[in-house]
């Protein structure tokens, strides 16, 4: 198996507040990781780390095999390889869904209008939002909107898949359709971290399940016994909190 | 809703940005009555306000030297030819203003310790251009910039005029730019940065593109000022609208030239300012649908 990440030792504090004290991750290439743990204990941070919005204090992160924390680094370089997707969607509300999806390529690729409209238009047909082409973003349903966001960064062709709590902003009514993409695009075979409180979902999809806390991994295993038969106390504190709120 | 509204009243209730209310001042009005009464109101306050002027003791005086139909006659022709120079003028500045400001906000924009003799020089400008009165720029630049008799450099000045107001309305305009470059959220800047364009290619494509569109009123209004504003090239000698009308009451001992001046820029200002009225009603309902999905 091949490594697609590595994160070695990664630190990063906001001010005072350490938020990651020593995280230790490791990808493999299609594989599908599961990041859970309590709000604030750093999951958005960590994601946000690796696309390089954020930059770490100390440690290591490793794409394939270059250091993208290193020195000499072009952090658009890394960030045309990694795509993201944000909680709030955070699609352009001045741009068509097309121009959305077909800038990144465009500019950052430097594909041509043409290319970049085939590729979008082929993701667009695929999940199901071909008709929304040419709408505003604010003309769409929130599960609309964030597959839309999906495409855009899938349209970048990326080697890893980066998803912050996609489904959190969303009417319960309207997560499925999101789910749905994000389990097509693993059956694909795409590489995905994600991050995220749909713990049924992240018992179906994920090979691997990390409970973040206060910091650092505190577990990982396999979903069937992360969520069956925890290690470790305050792993299993967490997920009965969640099954009493109803959420697995 | 009004308590006014008698009950069983057939007048629908208007829905915000309605065309009537936005006229009566953004309120919903209902009732059957509400128009007669405004009309009433308005035609009492008014004759009750010409009245008091009328049969004031200077009144006979000061219809005679401003309101005297024989020389508005005469000197109307030569004060709205002179006034295309004013909207000349105005046309110009704009132009520069507008690059030149957003260029000015994008430098104070930038982040980063590297950038900050560049922030400080943006900052300067602003501080400067917005603490001096526009009429002493004018001035200086007027009566200053020609004597340097640089060679190439034009000393009429109508150029120098315009050079002053372009210095003054960028810092103001630089501002009202830069009001809306922040207010565009962050978290539009992480999602083009994450789709690897560069920090100048989200700034372009994405944070002024946005921006422009929020400050298209307040510009609006700006434009207003500055239109208005083109009279001061009459204190360095351009032969325009105001300068014109100075002109006429010297050669005519009456000073009816000075009203036709202002009836043109206010022929020209109202249209402005409810064109900018239009468009942030506007905006405010497009926000509101958005809101509402």
């Amino acid at each position: 198996m091949t490594r697609a990440l590595a994160l070695e030792e990664v630190h990063k504090s906001f001010g005072r507040v350490e938020v990651l004290r020593g995280v230790d991750l490791s990808v493999n290439r299609h594989e599908v990781i599961a990041l859970i743990g309590a709000s604030g204990s750093g999951k958005s941070t960590l994601l946000r780390c690796v696309n390089l919005l954020e930059p770490i204090d100390a440690g290591r992160i490793v794409l394939g095999d270059e250091d993208i924390t290193g020195r000499r680094v072009d952090e658009n370089e890394v960030r045309k390889r990694i795509g993201i997707v944000f909680q709030a969607f955070n699609l352009f509300p001045h741009m068509t869904v097309l121009r959305n999806i077909t800038l990144g390529p465009i500019e950052a690729l430097g594909l041509s209008r043409g290319e970049a409209q085939a590729r979008a238009d082929e993701l667009l047909g695929r999940f199901g939002l071909l008709d929304k082409r040419d709408e505003y973003p604010d003309r769409l349903s929130g599960g609309q909107q964030q597959r839309a966001a999906i495409v855009r960064a899938m349209a970048m062709q990326p080697d890893l898949l980066l998803l912050d709590e996609v489904t959190s902003a969303l009417d319960p009514e309207l997560i499925a359709e999101v789910l749905d993409v994000i389990r097509e695009l693993a059956e694909g075979g795409m590489t995905m971290v994600l991050a995220t409180h749909e713990m049924g979902f992240a018992r179906d999809i994920a090979n691997r399940v990390c409970f973040l806390d206060e910091g650092v991994i505190l577990e990982e295993g396999p979903p069937a016994k992360m969520f069956s038969a925890p290690e470790h106390p305050r792993t299993r504190r967490f997920l009965q909190r969640i099954i009493a709120a109803g959420r697995l | 809703m009004s308590i006014a509204t008698p009950p069983g009243s057939p007048s629908p209730p208007l829905p915000p940005g309605d065309r009537r209310s936005r006229i009566l001042g953004g309120r919903h009005w209902e009732g059957r009555y509400s128009v007669p009464i405004a009309v009433a109101s308005t035609v009492i306050f008014f004759t009750v306000l010409v009245l008091l002027v009328v049969n004031s003791p200077g009144w006979p005086e000061v219809k005679r030297s401003f309101f005297n139909a024989q020389v508005f006659r005469e000197s109307f022709p030569d004060i709205s030819t002179r006034f295309l120079k004013n909207v000349g003028a105005f046309l110009i500045a704009e132009v520069f203003i507008l690059v030149l400001a957003l260029l000015i906000a994008v430098l104070r924009s930038l982040p980063g310790p590297v950038f900050f003799p560049i922030r400080a020089l943006a900052l300067g400008y602003t501080d400067l251009f917005r603490g001096i009165p526009t009429i002493l720029v004018i001035y200086i630049l007027g009566f200053g910039a020609p004597a340097l008799q640089l060679q190439g450099v034009p000393r009429s000045p109508f150029f120098w005029g315009i050079v002053g107001l372009v210095l003054v309305y960028s810092a103001y305009v630089a501002e009202v730019y830069r009001a809306g470059i922040e207010s565009v959220h962050p978290s539009q800047v992480a999602a083009a940065r994450s789709l690897g364009l560069t920090r100048w290619q989200g700034l372009r494509f994405v944070v002024i593109p946005q921006a422009v569109r929020r400050v298209v009123p307040p510009l609006l209004n700006d434009f207003i000022g500055l239109q208005k504003d083109t009279a001061l090239l009459a204190l360095v000698g351009v032969l325009e609208t105001f300068r014109q009308s100075q002109v006429d009451v010297a050669g005519s001992f009456n000073y009816t030239p000075y009203l036709a001046t202002a009836l043109l820029f206010v022929l020209i200002t109202i249209p402005l300012a409810r064109f900018t009225d239009w468009l942030i009603a506007r905006e405010r309902r497009r926000r509101e649908a958005g809101a509402a999905l």
